[in-house]
């Protein structure tokens, strides 16, 4: 077993001598006898490098991967191509093992990456001010809820259903610890309907809350719903997807107030969910109530430029009780990826990605559409993902699917019993034209044995 | 123009900054992306010109080698931990295990969706069951989440869970508890959990006041949030006391385990009657910190607290073909999510394979080295030429960390702890935190971690007598340092009077 400590017999000989002691054991002698363990930990014992990396290794040859499946999987997180260079640049030391920069002098590539990363944000979202990242996508959309109450302290969010069912749910736990009253808005045809908000909205909402592209993957009207929001004196909130911002509207330029979301699509790895990071972005009047950290510009003794944290008398460590959250940690790492991932890809290309994926998507689309068995749950328009409702039941077929090497995609009935049967279709860049066609040919010849006459026999629900 | 010959600046201080934006022309690019293979439509009818973004952001437009060599010259400077010595107390900053990179790096962790079926997830869902339970060991507590994403995010499902078991009884109850060397985070925690702080105070030997507050715990407290070791690197012994008072009123006691690496094997939180534990992955769990995340917090928390957790959690069922891994949601009184998907999976994965190496031997021989460590390191402080300045306020061996107050050396040398912070950055060491815990005047807050080598501490010893006996010759050396990073001493007061948070395009 590795235990990465160095001392040998003679350190501690000179260490316990230095101290005054005679042995480690002393020095623990604060810890009551009755709560100081004779016992060891009941773990399995240590073991060396190469067997702990061998059962690591046993353990993901259990898990069907990206890698192990044509995969059509999405809701929330995507199978999108992370180049070589992010995993060669974020893997350097210098990145990978700093604390946060509490010492500027000595951390100026973590500050200039965040400055460089807020300031892509900014670009993507269309809203001045970006903090260094959050947490991830849906706990970004509860700091941007709560930003909303430090503002106008109303005590109702009225979220659209099209928000990702984790990002609601996550709002609804901690809004309860301050109070805060969560209401939904359904969705009409696959998209928020402005009308519907109007109905719902009034003097004691806080703010609304809308995801574009929603989790319908159907592009929602944004400056029609923030009008609304804006009627009420509501905070404008959406939760976007930062790689249909090349070719989707800035939400920032359509009146919203923050915009928030999930940035694994931004050169991150899937990772079974995380680490990941969350982005944050808004407006200057809402400056000093943002969470979490910023890094911003300046100078140093001799007028170098430089970069620090900066805006801290927000934070806990400062204001502790009157802080603006409780955040400390940001997605520093994850972050970085995200905009070595924005430079690699460039003007240019963030648009052009966009548009492969609206092209092949709605390829897709028009195949499953053909299907006998498939129908459109939408038809709204949608840019990396759709929902069909399939006449099966939805569980099973994936399944089959995936015994076919295909995993066609979400079951949304969990989240939405309203859309018995749906099914959430992802498209990325990763999915070719044959790899459409092969789901399109599996998905079929399952539904046909689920039409046949012998379906009832092989599987009963 | 600054001339080459000028020698009294390093090179990388030479260096124009410029960003990633400020590099490259237009037209220049680095990602090819696959050809359109399918029959292309007019963009207009696919998305309706009212969506579209007319011009598109504007994004750095550079070549591969370039990025690269952007990115590599920004990481040099960078001091880290791979580098040099990071005394960061309250931060951990002990080895990052290499294999921990290899290992969830294998595409069966790193290339699996979180939305993959259980059933075709069982390696994950089983190492993250593993994680759980050997967690639960160390903490003493059975029943653990791994959603929390960081120590902040735990301390807030442990509020909002003894918020849940409070309401649970039909029992309102609106103060938590916090000493005053409790970590900023706690109270911050408690305000967005919609309860009121107040504040308990610290007795001369450091630990909780009994006499404050056993006034203080009334029916009206749901939580005492407590570090054991605290922030000052001292052992509380009256610790249960602390929860017998603590309990006898009905509240809950919450550890915040960013300490836990003095104690892992040694004495657990549980059997010291706390309630809920946070874990820092990143602290004692190896989990890399990235320059400031990714982390992972997850909790452990006793039989009553259990019903409230966070969801999902990870289940087993043993069958006759073996264990069954689930991702268990039906938990009628869970508190909910606190994020997306099942936690920062990425760090589970380092941080059982840390488990893994050590096993519960090793975790209790780490912890002991730590507090070896710590505890000779502080030797090494009180000896003559550094203990006249630095004076060691509390006369009992410390845990994993130590306080020292650099009020004599402000008095006698006329520099303050922040200057001799500034000038360890020319020794290639990252100074200790500073002016924390607030109580103690001009504070450094020193923690090694078990994973330094003697010679590194006896180092590190050396280079603040140095420095101190520097400043007895010319204090205006400390005050003006550093010299020779990549930028000196930075105007943070203007930054945060005019803030420029972005690159103007």
């Amino acid at each position: 077993m590795s235990d990465y400590t160095a001392l040998t017999p003679d350190d501690l000989a000179t260490m316990l001598a230095a101290i005054g002691v005679d042995s480690i054991e002393e020095l623990l002698g604060a810890i009551p006898d009755d709560i100081r363990r004779s016992e060891p930990l009941d773990l399995p014992p240590g073991r060396p490098e190469q067997e702990v990396f061998a059962h690591l290794r046993d353990l993901a040859g259990r898990n069907t991967s990206a890698d192990d499946e044509i995969t059509f999987l999405g809701a929330g997180m995507y199978d999108h191509y992370a180049p070589a260079l992010i995993e060669s640049i974020i893997l350097r030391s210098e990145f990978l093992t700093p604390y946060t920069p509490y010492q500027p002098e000595i951390s100026q590539g973590g500050l200039q990456a965040m400055f460089e990363y807020q300031t892509s944000i900014s670009e993507l979202t269309g809203l001045p001010v970006s903090n260094a990242s959050l947490y991830e996508g849906p706990s970004a959309v509860a700091s941007a809820a709560y930003m909303g109450k430090l503002a106008n302290d109303r005590s109702e969010f009225v979220v659209s259903r099209g928000v990702h069912p984790h990002a609601r749910q996550t709002l609804a736990t901690v809004a309860h610890g301050w109070g805060g009253r969560v209401v939904e808005v359904d969705l009409a045809d696959g998209v928020t309907d402005p009308d519907d908000l109007a109905a719902v909205v009034g003097p004691e909402t806080c703010a609304v809350i809308i995801q574009q592209p929603n989790f319908l993957g159907a592009v929602e009207d944004v400056a029609a719903l923030t009008a609304v929001a804006r009627e009420v004196g509501a905070v404008a909130v959406c939760s976007a997807d930062p790689l249909t911002l090349g070719i989707l509207e800035a939400p920032g330029r359509q009146g919203c107030d923050i915009v928030v979301g999930e940035g694994q699509t931004l050169g991150n790895r899937l990772d079974f969910g995380g680490p990941s990071f969350g982005f944050l972005a808004t407006t200057d009047a809402h400056i000093r109530r943002m969470p979490g950290r910023i890094a911003g510009q300046t100078t140093d003794a001799d007028g170098r430029r430089g970069f620090v944290l900066t805006l801290q008398t927000r934070e806990q460590h400062i204001r502790r009780e009157k802080a603006t959250s409780n955040i400390c940690t940001a997605q520093a790492l994850n972050a970085l990826a995200g905009v070595i991932y924005l430079a690699w890809l460039g003007r240019q290309g963030l648009p052009e990605l966009g548009e492969l994926m609206l092209q092949r998507t709605d390829y897709a689309r028009r195949r499953l559409a053909q299907i006998d068995g498939v129908t459109l749950l939408h038809d709204q328009p949608v840019v990396r993902e759709f929902a069909v409702r399939l006449d099966a039941p939805v569980d099973d077929v994936i399944a089959a699917c995936q015994d076919r090497g295909v995993n066609p995609g979400y079951a949304l009935e969990h989240d939405y019993p309203e859309y018995a049967g749906g099914l959430l279709v992802a498209v990325t860049e990763q999915r070719s034209r044959a790899d459409i066609d092969c789901l399109a040919t599996t998905l079929g010849d399952v539904l046909a044995t689920w039409r046949s006459p012998l379906a009832g026999t092989e599987v009963t629900r | 123009m600054t001339a080459v010959t000028d020698f009294t600046q390093t090179a990388q201080q030479r260096e124009v900054v410029a960003t990633i934006f400020e590099r490259g022309a237009p037209g220049r690019r680095a990602s090819q992306l696959p050809t359109l293979d399918v029959p292309a439509r007019p963009v207009d009818e696919l998305l309706p010109a009212r969506f579209r973004r007319a011009e598109p952001p504007r994004l750095p437009e550079v070549s591969e080698p370039e990025i690269v060599r952007h990115y590599v010259r920004l990481s040099k400077r960078n001091f880290d931990l791979d580098s040099g010595f990071y005394p960061l107390g309250s931060c951990t900053m002990k080895h990052n295990p290499k294999l921990h990179e290899r290992a969830a790096a294998l595409p069966g962790h790193a290339r699996l969706h979180p939305l993959q079926r259980p059933e075709r997830a069982q390696g994950a869902l089983e190492l993250m069951w593993n994680l759980q339970r050997g967690l639960a060991e160390v903490a003493g507590l059975p029943y653990v989440s791994l959603q929390p994403s960081a120590g902040s995010h735990g301390e807030l499902a442990g509020v909002l869970l003894t918020r849940a078991y409070h309401e649970d009884r039909g029992d309102a109850r609106e103060i938590i508890l916090t000493p005053d060397t409790a970590h900023g985070t706690n109270p911050a925690t408690v305000t967005m959990a919609g309860y009121r702080v107040v504040n308990v105070g610290t007795n001369a030997d450091g630990g909780v006041d009994l006499d404050d507050l056993r006034v203080k715990a009334t029916d009206r407290v749901a939580c005492l949030m407590l570090t054991n070791p605290n922030t000052l690197g001292l052992f509380d012994p009256n610790i249960t006391e602390i929860a017998r008072i603590v309990h006898e009123v009905g509240a809950t006691l919450y550890y915040d385990g960013a300490n836990l690496n003095a104690i892992m094997g040694i004495s657990r939180p549980g059997d010291m009657g706390f309630d809920i534990v946070h874990f820092n992955l990143h602290k004692s769990f190896t989990q890399p910190h990235g320059g400031g995340g990714p982390g992972a917090g997850p909790i452990a928390v006793s039989e009553r607290i259990a019903p409230y957790l966070p969801v999902p959690v990870v289940g087993r069922t043993d069958t006759e073909d073996g264990a069954v891994f689930t991702l268990d949601v039906d938990r009628p009184k869970s508190i909910g999510r606190l994020r997306g998907f099942h936690g920062n999976y990425g760090v589970f994965v380092r941080s059982y394979a840390y488990i893994c190496s050590l096993g519960g031997e090793g975790l209790r021989r780490a912890s002991e080295i730590a507090v070896l460590n710590a505890n000779y390191l502080r030797a090494l402080l009180r000896a003559p030429g550094i203990g006249e300045y630095l004076s060691t306020p509390f006369d009992r061996h410390c845990m994993h960390e130590f306080v020292v107050s650099g009020g004599p050396m402000k008095r006698a040398l006329g520099i303050r702890t922040l200057d001799l912070a500034k000038r360890m950055l020319d020794y290639g060491v990252h100074p200790p935190t500073v002016y924390f815990p607030q109580l103690i005047d001009e504070c450094l807050l020193i923690e090694p971690t078990e994973t330094e080598t003697r010679e590194t501490l006896e180092a590190f010893a050396a280079i603040i007598a140095e420095i101190l006996g520097e400043a007895g010759e010319s204090p205006e050396v400390a005050r003006n340092a550093p010299y020779t990073t990549p930028v000196r001493r930075l105007d943070e007061a203007t930054a945060a009077r005019r803030p420029i948070l972005r690159q103007p395009l």
